[in-house]
């Protein structure tokens, strides 16, 4: 892999003030994405993962505020830059995409304007030069007759064609970084993996880099080359992401895979993980993991927090799974 | 064993259309939605039959109107050979009702947040003067949560154990039949294992029949006995669980597998499937899958394709075999 990333993400941490004291979602989080390469952070709700994305782009609601850490484009820090600076980098070197087209669409502007205006605003173009990109925009993300489309309203595409639009809008400026947040959690099967094939033709033919974030491990596995699992605001394991899912060394990741019913595995009762997430305001001490875990010893309840580069450098986990997955299922069975 | 559910051409449809002055104004006709079209099947007694398709394929309305919380159009629902919808005989009415409940998706919605958990999950059976001593407490146990649990109100629960609390709840009346509506897809999946599991248990420890409403295709895998798949308000296919999977007749149902992620299929590189769902108030002529089916004939536009047996399957289209 290059040295060079495009994203590089280093001890991020991100707090909350409250009145019961400081919340951490996101707590020392390091991870780089290349170009062209798809990193997928994966976690159930309330795992920070949106929280991550939202850090990186600026667009954490105040009073949440990046306490520590750095988040470096291409090697300059924008974790620290004004607004202003902020906002231009937005749409212009980094896009977005959201869970919920509709909302992030504005209704009262045709998708033409919307797409027109973005460019205008980031790229040195003109009127009639922008209309000729956004209409070609369109047509790269699968917009059938996208020239007499474009003046059409949101609310006059189907929820499929509404996010291929938000893609559209957040590729337009030709960004070199795309924060794709639960992209296809809203749609329907057949029309998500049209959107996942996308983002990943997308992403190889113009060399972006996409964090995607998704609580859905099939489309990890489908779309992703890394993946980060997270679980309460730490990452629990970071890897490639066939190794990750069929060899997780850390305990949640190895529970949330045995969790999940498998085409292949038939009626056999699903493993669980007993309980849920801890919530911020009462995580417990040392490892957030071991009161669910079936490993946990004395040094995972006393000790701080293991973090990944203080362990295997791939699990944040004193104990990691290290057996094969044949192992384990003998184990099981 | 005998159909412990019986559903005969079963339709739904919905007026959708504007209000009249607003037709009158746009000379606009009436605009009518056919959610649920001549769906027939059975479910015997302590099975699990599922259903599954994609949004606005018509699974849920079938839940309602299974429960009697929607009417039917036309077509029936014979539970037990009592049909709810023409029925005149108000004890058998009765004793139907509480024979069959319902679990929600959404266990933030669904639990009152001002009622104490007791009163939520004694509530189906204090409705009609049932004794209630020791009831909450008793189920609540089974369901996984502690008797002392009864005390406290929804919003001191997670989302995993709100769902409890509504199967417990769909539990208090000794229901037979158990009508789930999507019952994990609000839940992470390491406490959706959990739920699953506990329905999986309580199915043998009551012989609990299910009717299980799910876009979910590995969840219903793992739940199902036998599966109807649903497209545009009709059933399209219908087969136990493992011919299903194996041996997919109908385009749309093969189409579906194809779609689904899948975590052994690291950077899987497929043909998307084409086209999205038509429109629910202008179905397409003919079959309704035939503009995005792959090996559609003439004969697909023209004509609806009935139900077939074949083998263990049912299925509708023309050239399945």
């Amino acid at each position: 892999m290059s040295d060079n990333p495009i994203l590089s993400v280093r001890d991020l941490v991100v707090e909350i003030p409250t009145r019961h004291g400081i919340l951490r979602p996101v707590d020392h989080v390091s991870y780089d994405i290349h170009a062209g390469e798809i990193l997928g952070v994966v976690g159930e709700s309330g795992a920070g993962k949106s929280m991550t994305g939202n850090a990186v782009i600026g667009l954490l609601d105040p009073p949440a505020r990046i306490a520590g850490g750095e988040v470096l484009l291409k090697g300059e820090p924008i974790h620290n830059i004004s607004r202003d600076r902020l906002r231009r980098l937005r749409g212009n070197r980094m896009g977005m995409i959201f869970q919920d087209p509709l909302t992030s669409l504005n209704p009262l502007l045709t998708v033409g304007d919307q797409l027109v205006e973005t460019i205008l605003v980031h790229l040195k173009v003109g009127q009639s030069e922008a209309r000729k990109r956004a209409i070609a925009a369109l047509d790269e993300v699968g917009i059938p007759a996208a020239s007499q489309r474009i003046d059409s309203y949101p609310h006059e595409f189907s929820g499929g064609m509404r996010q291929r639009v938000v893609i559209a809008l957040a590729l337009c400026a030709e960004p070199e970084l795309v924060i794709a947040d639960e992209p296809t959690t809203a749609l329907d099967v057949s029309v998500q993996a049209q959107i996942v094939a996308l983002l990943k033709r997308l992403c190889r033919e113009r060399g972006v880099a996409v964090m995607l974030v998704t609580h859905d491990m099939g489309v990890i596995a489908e779309a992703a080359d890394r993946v980060a699992v997270m679980y309460a605001g730490r990452l629990a394991e970071l890897g490639p992401v066939r190794e990750v899912l069929t060899r997780a060394h850390h305990p949640y990741t190895a529970g949330l895979m045995a969790s999940t019913p498998l085409a292949s595995q038939g009626r056999k009762r699903l493993r669980q993980i007993p309980g849920a997430m801890p919530r911020l305001g009462a995580l417990p001490e040392g490892c957030a993991f071991h009161p669910r875990c079936e490993r946990a010893e004395a040094k995972c309840r006393q000790d701080p927090g293991p973090r990944i580069d203080t362990c295997d450098g791939r699990a944040a986990c004193w104990f990691p799974v290290t057996e094969t997955q044949e192992d384990k299922k003998e184990v099981q069975a | 064993m005998s159909a412990l559910i019986s559903v005969r051409g079963l339709t739904r449809i919905f007026d959708v259309s504007k209000p009249w002055l607003n037709r009158v104004i746009e000379r606009k006709p009436k605009a009518l939605l056919t959610a649920v079209s001549d769906v027939s099947f059975e479910i015997e007694e302590n099975s699990v039959y599922a259903l599954v398709g994609e949004s606005g394929s018509g699974k849920s309305t079938i839940g309602k109107i299974m429960v009697g919380l929607v009417p039917p159009s036309d077509g029936h629902v014979e539970i037990d050979g009592v049909d709810l919808a023409t029925e005149t005989d108000a004890a058998k009415i009765e004793a139907v009702r509480a024979d069959i409940q319902m679990i929600f998706q959404d266990p933030y919605a669904s639990l009152n947040p001002r009622w104490r958990v007791r009163d939520i999950i004694n509530e189906p059976v204090a409705a009609k003067g049932g004794n209630v001593e020791g009831l909450a407490e008793r189920l609540l146990d089974q369901v996984g949560l502690s008797a002392a649990d009864a005390g406290k109100y929804p919003h001191e629960f997670s989302g995993g154990q709100r769902q409890r609390i509504c199967i417990a709840r769909a539990l208090a009346s000794e229901p037979r039949i158990i009508v789930c509506d999507e019952p994990t897809s609000a839940l992470d999946v390491s406490v959706q294992s959990q739920v699953l599991n506990l329905m999986s248990d309580l199915r043998e420890e009551f012989g609990l029949t299910y009717l299980f409403i799910s876009h979910d295709l590995t969840v219903v895998q793992h739940m199902a006995d036998k599966i109807g798949v649903l497209y545009l308000g009709r059933l399209v296919e219908e087969a136990p669980r493992d011919r299903l999977f194996h041996e997919p007749k109908h385009p749309y149902t093969q189409m579906l597998f194809d779609a689904a992620p899948r975590m052994d299929a690291f950077g899987r590189e497929v043909e998307p499937p084409k086209g999205e769902i038509p429109d629910a108030i202008n179905p397409p002529s003919g079959c309704a899958y035939h503009p995005r089916c792959p090996i559609a004939v003439e004969r697909c536009s023209r004509e609806r394709p009935k139900m077939r047996k074949i083998g263990e399957t049912r299925v509708a289209c023309h050239l399945a075999e």
